[in-house]
């Protein structure tokens, strides 16, 4: 008797469980508010005092006769300080105030990365840095992520699982460069364009693998991504010592940049921020197209409701089996882009596991970005900035009482906010509802 | 022609007519588990032949100098054997959280942070007095601390905030990377750092700490570690299949709904699995450092977390095949390179068998149509139920 008892009992305690959520995220604003009071404290006690009180800038172009932002670190961070206690305060009292508060909250976030750069400065000997640059090369570090990131969405927002896109991307790299060592000899500008395609069809066909893999024989879809790793691995390694290295193409051409007709000539920052190499643009263009069709087309809708509820996604009448193929390999040939930007584009040579973890970082960005297209490229941006912002503090000499601050920890950073926002600690991230799940049609 | 997933028949495989018997044998002896995973091999090996001949290789001579190089004299036994030790661990690390539908890939960084764990309690100066029947557990049991810490961290999201294991694992496989990174190679502040040596690794651990080798002629040396990892994962078979913690491990696995009304606190078995699981690979971790190369050097564990999911694959989550199944695999990485220098073929075409095995084993379908070998009853990776949200 008292063990049935028990066991109401618990399955009292988890259907209340599961009630009081919504009230406990209610309360999360609180937390927020509370901790960004006290970074604005921290920056306005502890940080501002102790920067060096002598004029630093924020260049936007080169140094001879640049345009910049003058400003002194302490008088700069300790106004941050003062802003956060602010924007702290009015986020607490967002249920009175109404959720413009938000907006606050956002451009408080929004502002760290000029903030962190402000102190990186005020303890460097340097009298200033060039932001603009900073900001292209994270946009450049954050191509393949972002694009990994598309990858994952086309992946999972149809319902499969995809930890795939590192060895998708590895094999592309390797299988492209190849190509390219074969084709061209390193010369011809055709052999280039062409591996690139070369490149994305390969991408394709990793994609379509796991896509046989878990649709077709409905294996476990991480397991399928294991195995695409595993498989990418081995061929690269085996095609570069077999192949690459015997043709004798070590290092090749890499995609050449070019300008954006009339954008490029925008005074200032116009050669900087629109300048640049195709896959890096093509980047945008994929963002931009990923959130166009899934989003804002009946087959974006299809793809979705494969990946919400396949059952019900069958019963209007959609092809749960062919839209799951399409949206995998489609994803797949994103990732075949962003594995040429590694062997093509930042470097023109391909090494074993040159992807070096991209694609699992590209899975943090998506989640980072909870499943959405804008998101995720802002997930990517933060890894981009994160990895960018470390070869600048390297450069800038930043010490802080004889401890510079390990590069490490900046690279470290951008995961660790992933984990929170997984967490739900920074708004709670809910992926697709039949991810992972075998489909299999009716009749 | 029925294909791979044609629902169980009467007639078994073999020679034998006698359906109902000889079934009862195959059931008897278990053959099914083998089966597929030894198609799969022959079927892998195969193809990774057309590729080695694809390169004007006679791939027998490439797979003479392999299997030489594998099993060619008690040396090379031994070091293959030796090579494979930490892989029992990071396999096991991988098959017990499976269990409990749990997908671990942190292995990765569990034996990071069980490696340098153990390195920086073999370098305490108070341990360089201690005698080895003292040191030796200590330095294991810190390994094993440190790997269950990381990787009760998931569990305990997992619990807490629903965050999923495999995203969070991922993610504290790069926290790991980096921190530890920074732990050996810091030279202002110096942390862990040994500043004698050139390469970023830590101090020399006491000599008390050093795990006794059995042979110290193959590369590397077999030591005390084949003996630990082994008895663990006996251990784990014994708890997982033997104890009612071990039951509430496979419930909370099978169905977390049943589990929670069953009066079994899922989320605490969660966690537990997860520290269990983190210190399987904090335990292989600290054989390495202990009995290896007496120093932690974060390179030497790059891959390993990931070849302990492929290994554990191969071997079901089952513990004790996951012994022989590691065998089989760090034997043949430590073979390769024979097969490189003498037939001049990149060891790389291992890593390619060993992809087509574990895609073989999980997509059995394919070797069963080739086969014709008829389909078992429950294979763990058929359904994927691992991955629900509780």
């Amino acid at each position: 008797m008292s063990s049935a008892a028990d066991s109401v009992n618990a399955g009292r305690s988890v259907s209340q469980k599961r009630v009081s959520r919504p009230g406990q995220s209610s309360t999360k604003h609180y937390y927020f508010g509370a901790a960004l009071v006290l970074l604005g404290l921290v920056l306005l006690i502890f940080v501002a005092p102790n920067l060096i009180d002598e004029t630093r800038a924020f260049r936007l172009n080169k140094p001879p006769d640049p345009v910049q932002f003058e400003f002194k670190p302490p008088t700069f961070v300790g106004l941050a300080g003062a802003f956060y206690i602010l924007v702290g305060f009015l986020t607490v009292l967002r249920d009175r105030l109404g959720s413009w508060t938000r907006f606050a909250a956002i451009a408080g976030v929004a502002f760290m990365p000029l903030l962190i750069l402000a102190m990186a400065l005020g303890r460097s000997d340097l009298s200033g840095t060039n932001v603009v640059n900073l900001l292209v090369s994270s946009l450049f570090l954050a191509t393949p992520i972002a694009l990994g990131s598309m990858t994952g969405l086309w992946s999972e927002r149809v319902g499969i699982i995809n930890i795939g896109i590192e060895g998708t991307m590895l094999g592309a790299a390797g299988i492209a460069y190849m190509t390219y060592a074969l084709v061209g000899d390193g010369a011809e500008r055709w052999a280039l364009w062409l591996s690139v395609l070369v490149a994305i069809l390969v991408g394709g066909l990793f994609a379509l693998l796991l896509a046989v893999l878990s649709i077709r024989f409905g294996i476990n879809q991480i397991i399928a991504g294991v195995v695409i790793n595993l498989l990418a691995l081995g061929l690269t390694g085996f095609l570069r010592s077999q192949v690459i290295v015997k043709s004798g193409v070590g290092t090749g051409v890499a995609t050449p940049s070019f300008g954006i007709p009339l954008l490029s000539k925008i005074p200032v920052i116009g050669d900087q921020l629109f300048v640049g190499q195709p896959i890096n643009f093509a980047m945008y263009l994929v963002v931009f197209l990923t959130w166009l069709v899934m989003f804002k087309t009946p087959w974006g809708l299809r793809v979705r409701a494969c990946g919400e509820d396949p059952h019900a996604a069958e019963t209007v009448g959609i092809n749960v089996i062919r839209t799951r193929y399409m949206s995998v390999v489609l994803g797949g040939f994103i990732a075949g882009l962003a594995g040429a930007w590694f062997s093509l584009e930042s470097s023109a040579r391909f090494e074993d596991n040159m992807t070096n973890a991209a694609g699992f970082i590209a899975l943090a960005a998506m989640i980072f970005g909870k499943w959405t297209p804008w998101g995720a490229f802002a997930g990517a941006l933060l890894f981009g900035y994160a990895d960018a912002l470390q070869t600048r503090l390297q450069f800038l000499k930043v010490d802080i009482a004889g401890f510079e601050i390990p590069s490490e920890f900046w690279q470290m950073l951008p995961f660790a906010i992933t984990i929170l926002v997984v967490a739900g600690l920074v708004g709670r991230a809910t992926p697709p509802a039949a991810e992972g799940k075998p489909f299999q049609a009716s009749q | 022609m029925t294909n791979g997933a044609a629902p169980n028949g009467a007639a078994p495989n073999g020679a034998a007519p006698n359906g109902a018997a000889s079934k009862k044998i195959t059931r008897a002896f278990s053959l099914q588990p083998i089966l597929v995973p030894f198609y799969a091999l022959i079927l892998a090996v195969l193809v990774g032949g057309v590729l080695i001949a694809i390169v004007g290789v006679n791939p027998f001579t490439a797979y003479g100098y392999l299997l030489k190089g594998m099993f060619g004299s008690p040396d090379r036994i031994a070091g293959s054997i030796a090579r494979s030790v930490p892989f029992i661990g990071s396999a096991l690390a991988l098959a017990v959280a499976f269990r409990a539908g749990l997908f671990n890939i942190g292995a990765e960084g569990q034996l990071l942070l069980g490696g340098v764990s153990a390195a920086w309690v073999g370098t305490w100066a108070w341990m360089a007095d201690m005698p080895a029947i003292i040191a030796i557990p200590i330095v294991i049991l810190a390994g094993m601390l440190g790997g269950g810490i990381w990787g009760a961290i998931p569990g305990l999201l997992r619990a807490k905030t629903g965050a999923h294991e495999v995203i969070t694992t991922i993610m504290l496989n790069s926290i790991g990377l980096f921190g530890v990174r920074w732990l050996v190679s810091s030279q202002k502040p110096v942390v862990l750092r040994d500043i004698e040596s050139t390469a970023p690794r830590t101090r020399p651990i006491a000599e008390g700490a050093r795990l006794p080798t059995f042979l110290d002629s193959s590369q590397p040396n077999l030591h005390l570690g084949l003996v630990l990892l082994v008895l663990a994962a006996i251990a784990m078979a014994l708890l997982l299949d033997r104890t009612s913690f071990g039951f509430e491990v496979n419930t909370v696995g099978l169905n977390p709904g049943a589990a929670k009304y069953a009066g079994i606190s899922v989320n605490k078995t969660i966690v537990l699995v997860m520290a269990l699981s983190g210190a399987m690979a904090g335990l292989a971790a600290a054989s390495e450092v202990s009995g290896t190369s007496g120093t932690f050097q974060p390179g030497t564990f790059a891959g390993m977390g990931f070849d302990g999911i492929a290994i554990a694959l191969l071997a079901r989550a089952k513990p004790i095949p996951i012994i022989f199944s590691a065998i089989m695999w760090g034997s043949m990485l430590s073979g390769a390179p024979l097969m490189q220098q003498e037939a001049d073929v990149s060891i790389d075409v291992v890593r390619i068998i060993q992809a087509l095995v574990l895609l073989l084993v999980a997509a059995d379908a394919i070797v069963r149509y080739i086969f014709r070998v008829k389909v078992e009853t429950g294979n763990e990776f058929a359904a994927s139920s691992t991955v629900e949200a509780s």
